[in-house]
């Protein structure tokens, strides 16, 4: 889903696509170029992007991607979508608020959707603690912890929404 | 026990208080901006926000002690900015229970007798104020500290027994600023279970700031102050 949000912004080559992802994302671990194709490829299949012509010159990277509408809207419901309240999930939280700031897309909005998930899966954990037994008590009081950590990364990048945007605008 | 999963709560109903579009700058410094909010009846509402943002003013304003510069402020179908002082002291004491972070119990007093202030300023007799109040210590697993006093107590227990004087008068609403602030992670937790399983029992309303989300996670549903206005936040009551 990041190679068909980065695609939603020019119509580009898979290296271009690899390079980009690999800066924003990658986070030390470069994406195979054998995946981006890979993956290309599927999109290509799904209707979601359409392969242009392969241009003159070798290796395999001779296409250009452009994103359609199919591909376009489902770019926009993934990105203002909260991703399932679970521990460990913010390196997705990251990529949908980097992908949105790149997009002119309301990374506000989708910030305070994730924030109401967030808080209500903590009030369902809550529940569960008040009424089971101790050791519910200690597993529930466990998933709350990481989604207060959450909560306070996406309360510090609301704050922070403006610096960022100019950041990955430049 | 919790929510509506507690067949003796009573459940929510219609709009007990009703803010609109209220300002209020202390100074140049604004602190509300146009805050809206509706607190429906036996519902327990977290208020959220970052420090700074307003909340505790707006708390303020809902329970009659501040004033807004400009804006509107219904309890009970009753307008509350514009009631005269002693109507809104006299409301303040009959239909609202408050709790902050510091438990502000009178040091001079023993537990039972701070619980039971609220019946006595209602113009209850001594030993019937401190009757009713004594009810409250079993329920908020404070037997045995009815004679204590505020030095011999722990800050969680404190917190209890403000909690207890809180609710004792049989408020409509709480409003609750902080009330585990100044407490440590275990004991807040306990202050929070029983202030919510109390409140349900009872029917009360309550209005609880905090900045804190496992604190909040005890409501039915949360707004966020923001710059001092309320974002509503899309949450299913319980």
């Amino acid at each position: 889903m990041a190679l068909l949000g980065l695609l939603d912004r020019e119509p580009s080559h898979g290296y271009d696509l690899k390079r980009d992802y690999d800066a924003y994302f990658g986070r030390g671990r470069p994406l195979p170029f054998g995946q981006v194709y890979a993956t290309l490829a599927r999109l290509a299949r799904d209707g979601k992007t359409i392969a242009g012509e392969a241009e003159p010159g070798a290796g395999p990277d001779r296409k250009r991607y452009t994103i359609t509408e199919m591909g376009r809207s489902e770019v926009e419901a993934w990105l203002g979508e909260p991703i399932p309240p679970e521990p460990y999930l913010q390196t997705e939280l990251f990529v949908k608020v980097v992908l949105c700031l790149m997009l002119g897309r309301p990374a506000d909005k989708y910030l305070d959707a994730q924030r109401a998930a967030h808080l209500r899966r903590m009030r369902e954990l809550t529940d569960i603690k008040q009424q089971g037994k101790l050791v519910d008590a200690l597993l529930a009081d466990h998933g709350l912890f990481h989604l207060e950590a959450d909560l306070r990364w996406i309360d510090l990048t609301a704050a922070r929404l403006a610096a960022l945007a100019e950041e990955v605008a430049s | 026990m919790n929510g509506t999963n507690d067949s003796s709560a009573v459940q929510v109903g219609g709009v007990i208080i009703e803010a609109r579009d209220l300002v209020l700058s202390f100074g140049e410094t604004p602190a509300l901006q146009g805050a809206c909010v509706s607190v429906k009846r036996g519902e327990v509402l977290a208020v959220m926000g970052p420090s700074g943002s307003g909340k505790s003013t707006l708390l303020h304003c809902l329970a009659g002690i501040l004033v807004p510069d400009s804006g509107e402020v219904y309890f009970d179908g009753q307008r509350l900015d514009t009631m005269r002082e002693a109507e809104r002291s006299r409301l303040r004491r009959d239909r609202f229970g408050f709790v902050f972070q510091f438990g502000q119990l009178v040091p001079e007093l023993t537990a039972e007798e701070n619980v039971a202030l609220p019946l006595l300023l209602g113009g209850a007799r001594r030993e019937e104020a401190l009757h009713g109040a004594r009810a409250w210590f079993e329920r908020l697993e404070l037997d045995g500290l009815e004679r204590h006093r505020t030095g011999e107590m722990s800050g969680g227990q404190a917190q209890r027994v403000a909690l207890a004087r809180g609710l004792v008068a049989k408020p409509d609403v709480l409003f609750a600023d902080e009330p585990t602030g100044s407490l440590d992670s275990l004991t807040g937790e306990l202050v929070m279970s029983l202030l919510t399983r109390t409140a349900r029992e009872e029917g009360t309303t309550v209005v609880l700031v905090t900045h804190e989300p496992r604190v909040a996670a005890y409501a039915d549903r949360e707004v966020i102050v923001r710059d001092g206005k309320v974002t509503l936040v899309e949450g299913a009551l319980r």
